[in-house]
């Protein structure tokens, strides 16, 4: 006859008891908690990495995706004490931190620039201008701008696929506030991904295709894919990190954020994280794909701290086509 | 067949023949058909795994398990990863086994059949059909914020027990009712308590299948992202939570019950949508990682059966 070993009862049900209470009595390493934007990730990724390994473990950092939206909720909730942010914290995510009793600072970190591709075998297409971009994608060119013909008469009759970022995405906001001039006002009929690759995979196996989305993916795949100049009034530009650092590849650089909590700053290893990030971030930004600030802006981002200059610089509204000189010159606000 | 003609023999035997070959016929269609969907499901599965063979394997080394996750491809590894993924099902089997046991052991030998029982059964079995980010949701509200748990290990177990109840409750009961009647009835007709005949009989011989439903949930959780991705798992991480041994203090810690962490799936996910293309290969060598696991624990659980059922002798 088989019996249930009585023992194994009994011991399962007192580790089950304990699993319930669960005293904190070791002195485990401080962590920085970070979460929000993926554009900002592979950035805030790069620096943790290196810190943790500088500091030799005496201080533990996590980085997590939820988008700069979700990464504002808990930012604001107090749940994490950095926020990246591809874009500025809006009107309602300012009140939501005001009313939870969250201040801030905010730090551009880098520049990214949104890429335009064509296929490469694509002979005709050098450079657009914002018009013709905005003739293909605003919402009423749907089912009326349907091969490269209809943007412009000197283009072959060729059907015309488009690619572009998922509607979630800052990616999306950013560059339908460029190019079309409202946030979220876009065509619908396009192939969406909010995984790059899936974009990437698309232009380059369709002859027709354009589409969008971040720098570092571009120059990932440069072989497989044709970087279109953008004329924005003054001659076509192309999407070089000298263009994006000279302010002249407008209106589709921007720059990106961290957002600290002025709470945070308290703990030595917060402000430890930041002075690590400020004095490594030209070097991490540039092997991470991205775009450097001037060196002048990382220190501004550190003077802003010294002089307590809290809030943002935006007013909770999003602005198209602003170079770094013009955001540091203006004054934060929360 | 009462319709074949009578009037000769030679011509009703022809009949029968007919009917029979055009029968056989309909069989081997069948079983045609049959050898067709199985060999595209294999067929689909071998072309996957394939893939993931040639692209992962090279990339798989001793490094790539005890290394934590890195921007650089080369050096970036799953240590973080698969340690949160063991510890997390760690917890979900300690909730989920004695939760989803006894309360397939309770519907099946105590309840009385009724009007509430059976409502709770039809839900039962509705709630392994509901997604699994719904469970996600549920656990935010409940767990991260409501119980205070946090975006921690803990959480995380729970989540994945809440999801998987519903295969362990209804495995319980599918394996409790393959037991004869008889067998209870004679540890009744020998003065056996109803506890007793649960303990000595009902639950040693329904083992076998129980474990095999557990063991199939904790590979169904293995690779759930939605879920924990929504109670705000991480996705650079490295470090380890803290040991449950060493602490002077307490003989077992559970500090790690509380500490962040990442699993497998999310690992993976990261890799897959990242810019350089030398990322893939690491994603495809996770990938592969998971499938070994995933397959070990369902070999573990046909061993469990063959094992156990040759001991089971009525």
């Amino acid at each position: 006859m088989n019996r249930l070993p009585g023992k194994t009862v009994f011991s399962s049900v007192t580790f089950l008891t304990a699993l319930c209470f669960t005293p904190s009595l070791l002195a485990a390493p401080p962590v920085v908690k970070v979460d929000g934007s993926s554009t900002v990730f592979p950035i805030t990724e790069a620096v943790a990495e290196e810190f943790q390994k500088a500091r030799k473990g005496a201080v533990n950092v996590t980085v997590g995706i939820s988008g700069t939206g979700g990464g504002f909720k808990k930012f604001c909730r107090g749940e994490t004490d950095l926020a990246n942010a591809s874009r500025p914290i809006s009107k309602k995510e300012m009140e939501e931190c005001a009313r939870r009793g969250v201040r801030y600072y905010e730090m551009p970190i880098a520049y990214d620039a949104l890429t335009v591709m064509v296929n490469p075998q694509n002979t005709f297409i050098k450079s657009m201008t914002a018009a013709e971009l905005k003739k293909i994608w605003e919402p009423a060119a749907q089912g009326k701008i349907n091969s490269w013909k209809d943007v412009n008469p000197a283009w072959p009759d060729q059907k015309i696929k488009l690619y572009g970022a998922g509607s979630d995405s800052g990616t999306f906001d950013y560059f339908t506030e460029a190019i079309v001039g409202k946030a979220k006002s876009s065509r619908g009929d396009f192939t969406a991904s909010e995984d790059d690759n899936v974009l990437v995979q698309g232009i380059s196996g369709d002859k027709g295709a354009l589409g969008y989305f971040g720098f570092a993916y571009y120059i990932e795949n440069q072989k497989k894919l044709k970087a279109v100049a953008i004329d924005g009034g003054k001659g076509p530009v192309a999407p070089t990190p000298e263009n994006v650092d000279n302010g002249t590849y407008q209106p589709l650089s921007r720059p990106i954020f961290i957002y600290v909590s002025e709470k945070s700053l308290d703990k030595p290893e917060i402000r430890d994280f930041i002075d690590f990030y400020m004095k490594n971030a030209p070097q991490l930004v540039k092997e991470v794909k991205y775009i450097p600030l001037p060196a002048k802006a990382y220190a501004g981002n550190l003077e802003h701290l010294a002089k307590k200059k809290l809030g943002t610089v935006f007013g909770g509204q999003n602005e198209v086509g602003l170079t770094i000189e013009q955001l540091m010159k203006r004054e934060a606000q929360l | 067949m009462t319709t074949l003609p009578l009037t000769s023999p030679a011509a009703d035997v022809d009949a029968i023949r007919r009917l029979i070959a055009r029968h056989k016929t309909w069989d081997w269609l069948f079983g045609l058909l049959g050898v067709f969907a199985l060999m595209f499901a294999m067929l689909v599965f071998a072309m996957l795994f394939g893939q993931m063979l040639k692209n992962g394997l090279p990339h798989l080394s001793w490094d790539f398990f005890t290394s934590f996750p890195s921007r650089r491809a080369a050096s970036a590894g799953i240590l973080s990863a698969w340690v949160g993924t063991v510890l997390v099902m760690l917890v979900t089997a300690l909730v989920a086994v004695p939760l989803g046991v006894g309360a397939g052991i309770y519907l099946e030998e105590y309840a009385p059949k009724n009007l509430l029982t059976d409502i709770i059964e039809i839900n039962v079995t509705n709630l392994a059909g509901v997604p699994s980010i719904i469970y996600g949701l549920l656990a935010l509200g409940l767990f991260v914020y409501q119980f205070g748990l946090g975006q921690s290990i803990a959480a995380a177990g729970l989540t994945l027990a809440l999801l998987i109840l519903p295969v362990v409750i209804v495995a319980t009961r599918e394996a409790i009712r393959t037991i004869p009647q008889n067998i209870r009835e004679g540890a009744y007709a020998c003065g056996a308590t109803k506890w007793q005949v649960v303990s000595h009989h009902v639950i040693p011989y329904s083992l076998p299948g129980i474990m095999t439903g557990v063991i199939i949930g904790l590979a169904r959780a293995i690779g759930e992202t939605a879920p924990i991705i929504t109670i705000g798992a991480l996705t650079f991480i490295a470090f380890l939570p803290p040991s449950p041994f060493g602490n002077p203090d307490q003989l077992i810690s559970f500090d790690w019950l509380t500490a962040p962490f990442t699993v497998m799936p999310i690992q993976m996910f990261n890799w897959i949508s990242r810019p350089e293309e030398a990322f893939q290969a690491n994603a495809a060598a996770a990938g592969l990682v998971l499938v070994v696991m995933t397959l070990s624990m369902n070999a573990v659980a046909i061993w469990i059966r063959y094992h156990f059922r040759k001991k089971i002798k009525w």
